[in-house]
């Protein structure tokens, strides 16, 4: 599903990815730990297709295709969804009308007819519910005046709506109380099939309580460091992230 | 990165789409201007005397101004002596009485501006005077409101059948000698629309009329008059575009509205003439005055307007609240891109006692653009109890673009509350790479973060025109962002 080789990329002239190896197989899900300021969060918006970015090397492919060929909205186009780690807030532009026009400019670039606005709220009431939204939502600004926990909610609700081959989850977890968080790992469990990917980008032990990752990913300084099974996560959450950099310096 | 993201800058640069001139060979008065120009315009109009001494009487007075140096706008020099005061298309001589007898040519040009008249007649309910350059060519409706009583006409033919009430109401919210651009419109004024609403009556349908700029070098001068007596109603929209032109083509229209007690008045514009090409050649210097006057108690005149075209802006639709319990509001969308200049605001004078007036102006500037907001919130000292509330945002685009916020309030009356609410925002890459993730193109995300921004003002506009307004703000709008 994504295939990310030696990728390397500068921001504002100053080096954060360091040659970053990932390979992520359709039906996983993994999460990627590490320090702040390890470049985790630059390694998404990367993938994503944001533009600040530099891209000094490497390669990605993404579901067969050369994803850093391709710009950010044809990347969503063909399946990768990015969920932010701080939702921006649009004032004025509602909720129902922004996850509309991304479903269909996703249902159009794959041949299939629009939904039109019957289909749609059908759609998205189901997926409220499940994510117990309340329904003022929809007309409310897209993430306007919305709490923390809000607007996670509504990140993954749109996830669910626009069902990605590959979902990247920028430190969905950080800021939710544990019923959030519950709900949260409700919705990215809710989404895990044999053609989907998912990637957790996270600090903490305790999203992985209730999603539990095939792959655990320690990243620092750049790139990853050290891979293994869920247990990784378990000893980084005991011994911390230190050891891993003094071994490697050793 | 190896990816691109869309081009903003191909966005910007998209043409405009009404620039297309009709082949209609034009009736037309030769450049300059002096008295004989004056009695000639209103000779052909077969005026009575009474508008030709009203005229020569602007047109003297006007002699003696000079240009306004005070708004934010820069341009070279105009030559008032080479542009042409009159011009009106061939085929009026023999005034068509129904649509079917419109020069076809006229009617494709409309079909092109995206304006059916004859379907937008049968389907929308709305009557339509549509000017095309001076003249009248087709008036609908026109039985309907005639049995309700309300007066809808060119302002020609107000001239012809109604003088009485032109002479009453004529320059009494504008006076001629106002500035420098009403003195030039009194002068020389071409046509415009005269709406009369009677005492009692609430106008059946909307009124909206439509002005389009077609012969080369004429300035187009329209003057509007709309009067609601006592207890009446009104809603009427402007709406205009005009075709491509490599010259400056002059426009200075006046607009006067009066309100007379318990009378509502409600005036919608969307205003896209030619804003000149991306390296600023060209474009509409528009000049305009638009005041009304709540004259009665309790009447409203509201303002909303929504600005995307023209070179240069120059226009402060106005309100005096001369009637106790009075309210005047203004709702502004004021566009500017690549070389466009906007200078436009709106003032609020409040003599009555317990007015009201809410101004809500949404600046948005692109490319090179200048875009000032100037206001004036005055209250006089009878004025008590007198209320405003202003908010004025801004959003830029790109890096290249600057906004003004020139709002001027004078309060002579210890009891009156006068609120003000400014914002400057850039829209942000935050936003658009939001959209973007979620699949949306940048242009549909930039008109739709656009649109969110001035959804208070929208809202304002009747529905049909929500629409136009949402559609021209997109062309004009071109996913300008840096």
């Amino acid at each position: 599903m994504l295939k990310i080789s030696q990728l390397r990329a500068n921001v504002a002239g100053r080096n954060i990815l360091k040659g970053v190896d990932l390979e992520v197989h359709a039906g996983e899900v993994h999460a990627i730990m590490g320090p702040n300021g390890s470049g985790k969060s630059t390694l998404v918006q990367v993938l994503a297709g944001r533009e600040d970015y530099e891209i000094t090397g490497g390669s990605v492919v993404f579901d067969g295709a050369d994803l850093l060929a391709m710009p950010a909205e044809q990347r969503a186009r063909h399946g990768l969804f990015l969920g932010f780690q701080y939702p921006v807030e649009i004032p004025g532009v509602n909720n129902a009308y922004l996850l509309k026009a991304a479903l269909n400019a996703k249902r159009k670039a794959a041949g299939l007819p629009e939904v039109d606005a019957y289909e749609f709220l059908s759609l998205i009431k189901a997926k409220m519910k499940f994510m117990g939204m309340d329904e003022s939502f929809l007309s409310r600004g897209v993430n306007e005046g919305f709490s923390g926990g809000e607007k996670k909610r509504n990140e993954i609700l749109q996830m669910l709506v626009l069902e990605p081959k590959l979902a990247l989850l920028d430190e969905t977890d950080s800021g939710l109380d544990i019923d959030a968080l519950k709900v949260v790992a409700k919705g990215v469990n809710s989404l895990r099939a044999a053609d989907r990917s998912i990637v957790l980008v996270t600090h903490y032990q305790r999203l992985l309580d209730y999603v539990e990752p095939d792959r655990v990913h320690v990243f620092a300084d750049g790139r990853i460091l050290k891979s293994g099974d869920k247990s990784l996560a378990l000893e980084l959450e005991a011994r911390g992230y230190d050891w891993l950099r003094e071994g490697r310096v050793a | 990165m190896s990816s691109k993201a869309p081009d903003v800058e191909d966005l910007l640069t998209r043409k405009y789409q009404h620039g297309f001139v009709t082949d209609i060979e034009s009736d037309s008065l030769p450049p300059g201007l002096d008295e004989g120009v004056v009695t000639a315009i209103s000779h052909r109009k077969r005026e009575p005397q009474f508008l030709l001494d009203w005229r020569l009487k602007a047109f003297r007075h006007w002699l003696t101004m000079r240009e306004p140096t005070w708004a934010t706008v820069h341009h070279p020099p105009i030559d008032y002596q080479a542009i042409s005061y009159y011009s009106a298309p061939r085929t009026s001589a023999d005034a068509p009485k129904s649509i079917e007898e419109v020069d076809p040519k006229l009617l494709a040009t409309y079909e092109k501006l995206g304006i059916p008249l004859h379907e937008r007649a049968r389907l929308a309910g709305v009557a339509v005077d549509a000017v095309f350059d001076s003249v009248s060519v087709a008036t609908t409706f026109k039985e309907k409101l005639a049995k309700a009583g309300v007066i809808f006409c060119s302002f020609s033919d107000a001239v012809r059948d109604h003088p009485e009430l032109v002479e009453r109401y004529l320059g009494t919210v504008v006076p001629p000698a106002d500035n420098f651009f009403a003195a030039l419109n009194s002068a020389v004024f071409s046509d415009g629309s005269f709406v009369y609403v009677p005492a009692g009556v609430r106008c059946p349908m909307e009124l909206s009329t439509y002005f389009r700029i077609n012969a080369a070098k004429t300035g187009q001068f329209e003057r509007t008059l709309i009067v609601a007596a006592e207890g009446a109603s009104v809603s009427y929209l402007e709406g205009c575009t005009a075709p491509m032109r490599d010259e400056n083509q002059l426009h200075a229209a006046v607009v006067e509205l009066v309100a007379l007690d318990d009378a509502k008045i409600k005036y919608s514009t969307v205003q896209n003439w030619y804003p000149g090409d991306e390296h600023g050649v060209g474009g509409i210097y528009n000049f305009v005055t638009k005041r009304g006057e709540c004259r009665g108690r309790n009447a409203k005149i509201s303002w909303t307007q929504v600005e995307t075209g023209s070179a240069i802006t120059w226009k402060y639709p106005s309100c005096v609240l001369k009637g106790d319990g009075s309210v005047g509001e203004f709702y502004s969308v004021a566009v500017a891109n690549n070389y466009q200049q906007a200078d436009t605001g709106t003032k609020m004078i409040h003599i009555g006692r317990d007015t009201k007036s809410t101004i809500v102006s949404k600046g948005i500037s692109a490319g090179h653009a200048v875009n000032t907001y100037r206001g004036l919130v005055k209250v006089l000292p009878n004025a008590s109890g007198a209320r405003n509330f202003t908010q004025c945002d801004s959003l830029l685009m790109g890096s290249q673009c600057a906004a003004h916020t020139f709002p001027t309030v004078e309060v002579r009356n210890p009891d009156a509350t006068v609120e003000h609410e400014a914002s400057t925002s850039r829209i942000g890459e935050d936003q658009l790479f939001y959209c973007l993730q979620r699949g949306v193109s940048a242009e549909d995300a930039v008109n739709m973060i656009v649109s969110g921004f001035c959804k208070a003002v929208f809202k304002e506009l009747p529905m049909e025109f929500a629409v136009e307004a949402q559609n021209l703000l997109s062309v004009s709008l071109e996913g300008a962002v840096g």
